[in-house]
């Protein structure tokens, strides 16, 4: 079993405490938001305040993307009049939108997350189901 | 302090380290595979994971080759005749439809249609321990379904066994394809693929041009017959003048008009009130919600702005990431997907969060430790954390909810089905036998007996590649 090994070293080699997990706001249907509550295991590690407002611009940013707007109507348009051959060469905004938020989400990390011990994962790494939320342990409580 | 008893390589000091071009070459030869490779539903995947199809892609040839040989016959016969007598644009404007027809076929058929991910073993240990919070010995399954209010109208999240999440709404387990799709409308095997939130779009243009280029080659056909016998001759003599191929191409195109027409209309009214066929067929929004206009959430009550969301709406991306490297075979070569008794593409998900997208963060992590003057000295990455030895009291969180699911499953092994999805089984043999009859008698009844019937082949185990 000495994959199984390497493979549970690779994941816990920087001492996983605990992972939180934000689930998806289906109140206004089927748009990407995240629920902003913020969960109990948290509440040692970080300002209640910081967190939600990294949740409510991750949000924001997701609306961003899915907004329909008359930009998102002329790619739709212009799409469809080229048999949709032009998503071959063309980034959509939708993709834009997400590099802007792997951007966003890497910075409040550096920022923000890494020194208090905390590791946001980007929601597309879990198919936009999560905000995964991992929680180091606190080495200065073990010595 | 835990340690481990043996020393494992530290695959993120040796991908930082100056010595990386080597092990790079090393990667090379062990060729990284890609997470299509292991990917956990019943889909094919072409040119190295761009294309994608379902297992089952029996009747997409025959649906090719039908527009193929409609469309060259009357290239062959009709196009010389009718642009002696009519117009050059004649073979100009089926050119056209039937480039567009085979590119929105292609595009549909080796799109994702929105293949949601399965989710992770801690997302799947997280839920279970939401719902099971008094604590009892005894393994609970989660509750089958789970209400939230969307618009103010209440609906039900249904639990996803082999996906291990609460589905969102419109999203529906597909049988034949081993996933849950997104905004599903249904299974196509004219197309072999599921038609989802990322394909609808294609699949519609599809029909509707599909519709347009046999109504125009029956148009064509029918003034070509005429042409010919208004030129002195009767009907019965010009039909015996052209080759024998008529009668056949004229079946095939007075019973696919009719059908593709039937079609195109059925998902024209789709369309317009925002529903999924997956939807209509079960009746979730018609006659409940009487005092409601429309009963439907996610409907925005008005016909263009529902057809505009639904075709030209933003284009999500492919949640999936066919193309993406494992990078558990960068760091272990030796590591053989089929043998670790973990499922491997969520456990290889994980590792994949840990050390390609967050290497640095996690050594500033480290680095923020290790300033509390805490850790001792060592490579950084290693020694001041614990390797977690799996036998201790926080059991690693991949075996026990595969452990627990298997041990659920084993209790329920006639767990009931999703209905969605089976009765969407019914509903797409139907469409594909005669989609004019369905329209004729959309029959609620039907899929109310399907979900009596039903004993889906979906509840099982993450199948292992």
């Amino acid at each position: 079993m000495a994959e199984t090994h390497s493979l549970q070293d690779m994941r816990q080699q920087a001492a996983i405490a605990a992972k939180v997990f934000l689930q998806r706001d289906y109140t206004n249907g089927t748009v990407c938001q995240f629920q902003t509550k913020f969960p109990s295991e948290l509440e040692t590690r970080i300002d209640k305040q910081q967190f939600e407002e990294t949740v409510r611009t991750l949000n924001n940013l997701y609306a961003e993307a899915e907004k329909l707007g008359s930009q998102s109507y002329i790619e739709g348009c212009l799409a469809c009049l080229t048999a949709y051959t032009i998503f071959l060469c063309m980034e959509t905004h939708y993709e834009k939108v997400l590099k802007k938020i792997a951007k966003y989400i890497q910075e409040q990390n550096d920022k923000i997350y890494a020194p208090r011990g905390l590791l946001l994962t980007d929601p597309i790494e879990r198919g936009l189901r999560v905000i995964e939320v991992t929680i180091f342990e606190d080495r200065s409580l073990t010595r | 302090m835990k340690n481990c008893e043996y020393q494992q390589i530290d695959p993120r000091a040796l991908s930082v380290s100056p010595s990386s071009a080597q092990n790079h070459t090393e990667k090379r030869v062990q060729r990284p595979r890609r997470k299509w490779e292991v990917f956990p539903g019943k889909n094919r995947f072409y040119c190295d994971g761009r294309i994608i199809l379902a297992r089952q892609s029996g009747v997409l040839p025959l649906t090719l080759g039908l527009i193929v040989v409609t469309c060259g016959l009357f290239f062959a016969f009709d196009c010389p005749f009718l642009v002696k007598h009519l117009t050059v644009f004649i073979p100009v404007i089926g050119g056209v439809l039937f480039v567009f027809v085979v590119l929105s076929l292609l595009r549909t058929s080796f799109t994702d249609p929105g293949i949601l991910p399965r989710a992770t073993p801690d997302e799947a240990a997280d839920v279970e321990k939401q719902i099971d919070t008094s604590g009892s010995s005894t393994y609970r399954p989660p509750p089958r379904t789970k209400e939230i209010l969307i618009n103010q109208q209440v609906v039900k999240l249904k639990y996803c066994f082999t996906c291990k999440t609460f589905r969102p709404p419109r999203t529906s387990h597909c049988s034949l394809c081993d996933n849950c799709v997104e905004r599903f409308d249904h299974h196509c095997p004219w197309v072999g693929n599921c038609v989802g939130k990322r394909n609808y779009r294609f699949f519609y243009s599809f029909i509707i041009s599909l519709s347009f280029l046999t109504s125009f080659i029956f148009g064509c056909v029918i003034t070509h017959i005429t042409l010919r016998s208004q030129a002195g001759k009767s009907l019965v003599q010009a039909i015996q003048e052209s080759p024998a191929r008529y009668p056949l191409y004229l079946v095939i195109c007075f019973f696919s008009i009719w059908s593709i027409l039937g079609l195109s209309g059925f998902h024209t009214y789709l369309v317009a009130s925002n529903l999924t066929t997956n939807e209509d067929i079960k009746g979730s929004w018609s006659s409940k919600r009487a005092a409601e206009e429309s009963g439907n959430p996610y409907s925005y009550n008005s016909i263009i702005t529902n057809c505009c969301v639904t075709l030209c709406g933003p284009m999500p991306p492919s949640l999936i990431d066919r193309r993406g490297f494992l990078p558990i075979d960068e760091a272990i070569p030796a590591a053989s997907a089929s043998e670790i008794e973990l499922p491997p593409f969520v456990a290889k998900n994980d590792a994949h969060m840990c050390t390609q997208s967050t290497k640095d963060v996690l050594e500033r992590v480290v680095h923020s430790f290790d300033y509390q003057g805490l850790c001792p000295t060592g490579t950084p990455k290693t020694s001041p954390l614990a390797l977690e030895v799996s036998s201790t009291a926080a059991p690693s969180p991949e075996t026990s909810p595969s452990a627990g699911c298997s041990r659920q499953l084993a209790r329920h092994p006639v767990a009931a089905p999703c209905p969605p999805f089976s009765s969407s089984n019914k509903r797409d043999s139907l469409h594909s036998i005669n989609p004019a009859f369905r329209l004729a008698s959309p029959s609620p009844s039907l899929s109310r007996t399907t979900l009596i019937l039903g004993d889906a082949p979906d509840i099982g185990f993450i199948p292992l590649p």
